[in-house]
């Protein structure tokens, strides 16, 4: 039997994105799509949420990784068979997941990871469900065949139209529902301009959009309130009234910059691993 | 012969401005000599006054004695028949208003140092070790505490010396509750908490970190799947209040709770620390309780300048009174008697200015505190780039709303009755998420209340 938070398994599923599978029973146990963890790396490391990807029986719970801040960089680096300090969860309101009827889900680079057992779950449960899941270029595109097999139809895009379809997943989105397709639903999870832009065109089409939120957060209790966001004009906390939103009220402006607080910081925590990185090397 | 001193014995704090560059503990502490000096001005009172100010009613006179006899270890034993956490009592109880504010040497002169002589004994106890309380035998019954703040610390303590087999649930990857999240540093350093939470793993309580009960498990799980016998609610008052004004989601604004989570314990404030704290030059911290004073204090450590903006006067600080001094003394400038209106930004969406109003005292309200009524056209602007929001919070619905037949009031508070007991059979709550934002020492009193009243249900059952 695996130790407590120790990584059982470690893909790599882009040069950058790495799926990762802790094992946590407790969590794994009571896990529904679009609920997330907060995990710590190490004695010193800092709280980073993570929505939940999937769950497996043997208590695994499975969160997709990019490797871009300090924090994740240094979760990148850990091996299978090496433990995390911390891994509590799950959080989080569940997506709801209704039995019936055309839903558009759409995923934006590594939010395909979320996408995912959002659509299978909808899928499972009995809707028609249409994947749309954006990238930047071919070499950027993780978990393919998973997304196929988790909805009717799956459709791939790149912005430089080096795989599947040329352009934005608005784009997409906006030439099925031009050429005839009626969704009952959207839900949308990716990065908040993408989000911002796929609410912006359900609206005009008058389709009811989720989106999943992924604001800074310490607690992911509802502690610090440092996960607010603006919804219709009320104070919600992203941690507990959310993740999922309305995204016709969410206000995207001002979460974009929140999201920017501790850029600065961030930058040069990034140089100064980097830095560590390459001293090690030449060590 | 009692020393007829009319003040208190001093003690050595750290230079206020140093101290105001560092987290290093702000109040040093008596020697045994200057601590004796100080236990000579109790008077030994027949009738002791100070006991009934105290709500856990420590036999402060008793105490007072052995550390006047050169006793500590038998000071120790007398607080520790009452108190679970002297150490961290002595530190952050608001002794003015209860113990010393009772004292008759008060009534002419300053009070009895009550705090400074328990922290002293405490501190003592800590350095040479003291024999732990005696544990009655197993009787096998199992009680889970959702909560390792001082509510949950207390109850669990009390329950262990009676033999229960005990596990406290923490939602944090840290035991102590607000004390390590919240009280920084320099006010109760976190060796202290580290400590009294081995005492109590000493004494076989288990703890379990990452579980947040109302997600992880439920408290039906643990009374029908995971084999406890009762549970006690000690999760505190966690959710913040926010002003509900104009500019509130601009960067740069956060609660007092995140921004000490941050410091206090991610440790934010230790160079080359991976969790970010918020760059900042000019604090304006809103509120006058002393969670404010702790969150304006920390920001001055951070290099900032900073304003407490409170909207009563002076004497209706809710905070401790040495709290407000030493800030003072700290160079924080307390704006009095306004309040803050609008929050505005710049064109980055960051934090530029605080807009307030003046107040004026008018009519008492229900609690008979002076309620400040805003003075017409008297806005004026404080320069900023970041405001704490420090204005009181309330208890966490993540229980309640998974606990079926948990029954609440309109604030969120967790009805209890004066034994602790709630509406649900077995399930007992005491601390903030009963009362709302408290302190330390009426949560810990909640607290061995309600292992008594869980013992006397267990015992019957």
């Amino acid at each position: 039997m695996p130790e407590k938070y120790q990584i059982v398994k470690k893909e790599e599923l882009t040069p950058d994105i790495v799926r990762v599978s802790v094992y946590a029973p407790l969590v794994a146990k009571k896990a529904k799509p679009g609920q997330f963890i907060i995990l710590r790396t190490d004695e010193r490391a800092e709280r980073i949420p993570l929505t939940i990807s999937s769950c497996g029986e043997d208590g695994s719970v499975s969160v997709v990784v990019q490797k871009v801040g300090d924090s994740t960089l240094t979760l990148g680096e850990m091996n299978e068979g090496d433990c995390l300090r911390d891994f509590v969860g799950p959080l989080g309101v569940p997506t709801e997941i209704e039995s019936s009827g055309k839903v558009a889900v759409i995923g934006g680079g590594l939010g395909c990871a979320i996408a995912l057992p959002v659509a299978k779950a909808m899928h499972d449960a009995g809707c028609d469900v249409d994947l749309i899941g954006g990238f930047r270029s071919k070499s950027f595109v993780i978990l393919e065949n998973e997304m196929k097999t988790a909805s009717n139809n799956l459709y791939i895009c790149t912005d430089d139209g080096s795989y599947g379809f040329n352009g934005m997943v608005t784009a997409q989105l906006k030439e099925l529902i031009d050429s005839g397709v009626k969704y009952d639903r959207v839900f949308a999870v990716g990065p908040l301009i993408m989000m911002k832009f796929v609410c912006k065109l359900t609206k005009e089409y008058d389709i009811p959009t989720m989106v999943s939120m992924n604001p800074i957060m310490i607690d992911g209790t509802g502690m610090c309130g440092c996960c607010r966001v603006t919804v219709g004009g009320q104070m919600k906390f992203a941690c507990v009234d959310g993740p999922d939103f309305d995204g016709h009220q969410v206000d995207f402006d001002e979460t974009m910059a929140r999201a920017a607080t501790y850029r600065e910081f961030e930058q040069q925590r990034r140089r100064d691993h980097n830095c560590r990185l390459e001293g090690m090397k030449n060590a | 012969m009692p020393n007829m001193s009319m003040n208190k014995t001093p003690v050595k704090e750290q230079d206020p401005n140093v101290r105001n560059k560092n987290f290093l503990e702000v109040n040093l502490g008596y020697t045994d000599e200057e601590a004796r000096e100080e236990a000579a001005r109790c008077l030994n009172c027949k009738n002791p006054l100070c006991m009934e100010g105290c709500p856990v009613s420590v036999p402060i006179p008793a105490f007072i004695q052995k550390v006047l006899e050169g006793d500590n270890a038998g000071a120790y034993a007398t607080i520790s028949t009452a108190n679970a956490l002297p150490a961290v009592c002595g530190r952050v109880c608001p002794q003015e208003s209860q113990c010393e504010g009772r004292c008759i040497r008060g009534k002419k002169g300053e009070p009895v140092g009550i705090g400074r002589l328990e922290r002293y004994v405490a501190d003592w106890a800590i350095k040479n070790g003291t024999k732990g309380a005696d544990l009655a035998p197993a009787n096998g019954k199992r009680v889970a505490v959702i909560g390792s703040g001082p509510s949950g610390l207390t109850c669990a303590g009390e329950l262990a010396k009676k033999g229960y087999d005990v596990t406290i649930f923490e939602a944090f990857h840290v035991a102590g509750g607000v004390l390590s999240y919240g009280i920084p540093e320099f006010r109760l350093p976190k060796s202290i908490v580290e400590k009294e939470v081995s005492n109590l793993e000493k004494m076989g309580v288990k703890i379990e970190l990452n579980v947040v009960v109302g997600k992880t498990v439920t408290i039906d799980e643990l009374l029908e799947e995971e084999g406890f016998d009762a549970v006690f609610i000690g999760s505190g008052a966690g959710l913040p209040q926010f002003l509900k004004i104009p500019g509130e989601g601009l960067v740069g604004i956060f609660s007092a709770n995140e921004y000490l989570t941050r410091i206090n314990l991610m440790k934010a404030y230790l160079p080359d620390n991976p969790t970010p704290i918020y760059k900042s030059e000019k604090v304006v911290v809103v509120g006058g309780g002393n969670v404010a004073m702790d969150a304006a204090r920390s920001s001055k450590r951070m290099g900032a300048d900073v304003h407490i903006v409170y909207r009563r006067g002076e004497e209706e600080l809710p905070a401790r009174k040495e709290e407000v001094h030493h800030a003072k003394e700290e160079g924080i400038v307390f704006d009095l008697l306004c309040n803050p209106v609008r929050i505005n930004g710049d064109e980055k969406g960051r934090v530029k200015s605080v807009t307030c109003i003046r107040m004026e005292l008018g009519e008492p309200d229900e609690k008979g505190r002076r309620r400040p009524v805003p003075i017409e056209g008297s806005e004026f602007d404080i320069e900023a780039d970041t405001v704490i929001v420090s204005i009181g919070t309330s208890p966490n619905p993540l229980i309640r709303t998974t606990t079926e037949g948990l029954e609440a009031n309109k604030h969120g508070c967790i009805t209890t009755a004066e034994d602790g007991s709630t509406s649900r059979e077995g399930i007992f709550c005491g601390g903030d998420a009963a009362t709302g934002a408290a302190t330390v020492i009426l949560a810990m009193g909640a607290g061995k209340r309600a292992a008594k009243s869980i013992d006397e249900y267990l015992s019957n059952k």
